[in-house]
């Protein structure tokens, strides 16, 4: 008797695939965006591709075998995955700080900003910070991201004499890949020379 | 004993230096019994803590853990879950990467950032029997037991 319960055991045991595959099902529910938008996800199996692109689609792939589409609810997600949403970390904050043309300074608008951008760097418990560097059209693109560069790295100073800890700041330049104001090439537009700052 | 000094400091500046080239991200929040393997060192998940390539982040049945990724992508990850950090690359000056995690068992979410804005399908993450690939979005992926 022991032993036909073994073999039907090991018999389980290796039609689920052994250990490396234990019997598992698989489930996908796409989220409502946060801006409104969503690009979709695509589920696929072998040859089987599932497309999910509106808020709450699922997919779902059952110990069968197969992948079917589903439709999920916000209660469900909620009761099923609501602790798992809810560990997400807070959405990046970004805000955009300009200089006093050709000095070292910021502009008021600017100064202003920066007490909000240091105000949202200390209220977060393990704070890391951003500064993206953008240039206009005028000049090449190589010098561009040298420039964008160094333009996040004079923010970065203002922030660490602000005493944010240096080590929590990274520093890039985007050269005039992001352009706040759309122009042909080699057009001075001041808007365009801004550092982005991505508080996270 | 001054060379052997500044042999030290040397040696700490290349390893700060290559610690931050290879950050894909930093752990933002934790809870419950949490833990990264690296190279089958075991490291605490707690706020903070870096996050790199090829790292694997394990919870228990009361832990949870998020994560912001360098390219403003978040994840959070559930209670009793294997994932696996296996490649993340991310230029901050041109957006362009690639990123590959596994969900071996457990829940993840998912908020692509800017690594799928610049290159819809940059991002895959794979499960037991299937691959998502990401064209933008906030989603849910759970792999376990019925029910569970």
């Amino acid at each position: 008797m022991g032993a036909l319960l073994y073999t039907l055991l090991l018999a389980a045991y290796v039609a689920f695939g052994g250990p490396t595959q234990p019997p598992a099902e698989e489930t996908v529910v796409v989220l409502p965006g946060e801006h409104g938008k969503i690009g979709g996800v695509v589920v696929h199996r072998g040859s089987q591709e599932v497309v999910l692109d509106k808020a709450y689609a699922s997919s779902h792939l059952g110990l069968d075998g197969d992948l079917e589409r589903q439709q999920a609810s916000p209660e469900r997600v909620q009761q099923e995955f609501g602790k798992t949403v809810a560990a997400l970390p807070a959405a990046p904050a970004s805000y955009l700080l300009y200089f006093v043309m050709g000095r070292d300074e910021l502009t008021d608008e600017s100064k202003s900003r920066l007490k909000e951008v240091l105000a949202e760097i200390r209220n977060r418990p393990v704070p890391d910070v951003l500064l993206i560097g953008h240039t206009d059209t005028v000049g090449g693109n190589q010098s561009n991201d040298v420039l964008s560069r160094q333009r996040a790295e004079r923010v970065r100073d203002i922030l660490v004499r602000a005493g944010i800890k240096v080590n929590r700041i990274v520093v890039t330049g985007r050269g005039e890949r992001d352009l706040l104001v759309p122009t042909r090439d080699n057009i001075e537009e001041p808007r365009n020379r801004g550092v982005e700052i991505n508080v996270r | 004993m001054r060379g052997a000094i500044a042999l030290a400091g040397l040696a700490l500046a290349v390893a700060a230096f290559s610690a931050a080239a290879e950050d894909a991200g930093q752990i933002k929040t934790a809870q419950g019994s949490a833990r990264i393997e690296r190279d089958g060192k075991i490291i605490p998940a707690v706020p903070g803590a870096h996050v790199l390539q090829s790292d694997s982040i394990i919870t228990g049945e009361d832990g949870t853990v998020g994560v912001t990724l360098a390219d403003n992508s978040r994840l959070s990850i559930g209670p009793n879950t294997v994932m696996s950090l296996d490649k993340y690359a991310f230029d901050t000056t041109t957006y362009k990467g690639q990123m590959d995690a596994s969900l071996k068992k457990g829940t993840m979410v998912v908020i692509s950032g800017k690594l799928v804005k610049q290159t819809p399908g940059a991002m895959r993450i794979h499960t037991p029997s299937s691959i998502m690939g990401v064209r933008g979005t906030k989603f849910i992926v759970h792999v376990g037991q019925p029910s569970s």
